[in-house]
């Protein structure tokens, strides 16, 4: 069986995060903001478990296991930062959201 | 082209396409479908790498948990005001090719550095199940970072809760 290029992760992973920066940059709504951030974690957990395969180690899993803790702990806050947001100002735009706006 | 690389190409071109989806959607429900199409095309991109926890845990916690969180607080907050409105913002032009320059950049370090030089390492079969090894990693040469991470998550437990409720009268 012939293994898959690592280059082609890399491309994969690369691909992934652009089209997560994209949406994070251009998207207006909030809540496709915060999933534009958890494409952009995805590429990086894809990253880190084929260099894990390739090294035979499993390290690079158990840092994609954190990176994982840590996208459950800001869908966490960022969805009660949204719904407090809502409570108070009606809207979930993030260029409507300019109190600290000078 | 053998097989597993045929494999490879449909998971990618799923991830990929769906994820394209979930940024131009303009319903968010409809973002958060295509999401977890994007979510278990990764996952089975971690079977292909001999990663059956990390599959598991994609599936349970980011399908099963955080995107059920999300899609529950997109119903909560969703509003038939802002699906009347244009989905992207005023200077996406530039936004795009901010994001695209940072994509030609990584491309062009990837096409103009050294290159994917790894050592080919031998193909050894693993001993231990993938499970029971990475357990004996984490709680022996990684348990600091997970107490650490358990009290991340206590911490995020509290703050949400603290920023979500109402004020007390």
């Amino acid at each position: 069986m012939t293994p898959i290029p690592m280059e082609w992760y890399v491309f994969l992973g690369t691909g992934l995060f652009t089209i997560g920066v994209i949406g994070v940059l251009t998207r207006r709504n909030v809540l496709v903001i915060l999933m534009s951030i958890e494409l952009i974690l995805n590429a990086v957990n894809i990253n880190l478990v084929a260099f894990a395969n390739h090294f035979q180690t499993v390290d690079g899993q158990v840092f994609a296991i954190f990176v994982v803790t840590d996208a459950a702990a800001e869908a966490a806050v960022g969805l009660g930062l949204i719904i407090a947001l809502f409570r108070n100002k009606e809207t979930v735009n993030a260029d409507e959201i300019d109190l600290l706006k000078w | 082209m053998t097989l597993p690389q045929l494999a490879f190409l449909g998971l990618s071109l799923a991830a990929l396409g769906s994820a394209v989806m979930v940024i131009i959607q303009k319903n968010p429900v409809h973002s958060v479908i295509w999401l977890i199409v994007t979510l278990f095309s990764v996952a089975g991109i971690y079977l292909m790498l001999h990663a059956e926890f990390l599959f598991a845990v994609q599936i349970i916690l980011y399908v099963g948990g955080i995107m059920v969180l999300f899609l529950f607080v997109v119903m909560l907050v969703n509003l038939d005001e802002a699906a009347r409105q244009t989905s992207f913002s005023r200077r996406w032009p530039l936004a795009l090719f901010t994001a695209l320059a940072v994509l030609a950049e990584l491309l062009y370090g990837f096409y103009k550095g050294q290159g994917l030089r790894l050592p080919q390492l031998v193909q050894g079969t693993q001993a231990k199940g993938n499970t029971q090894a990475i357990a004996s990693m984490l709680y022996q040469n990684y348990m600091l970072p997970v107490e650490i991470a358990s009290i991340l998550l206590l911490v995020a437990m509290v703050g949400a809760v603290v920023m979500a409720k109402r004020k007390i009268e």
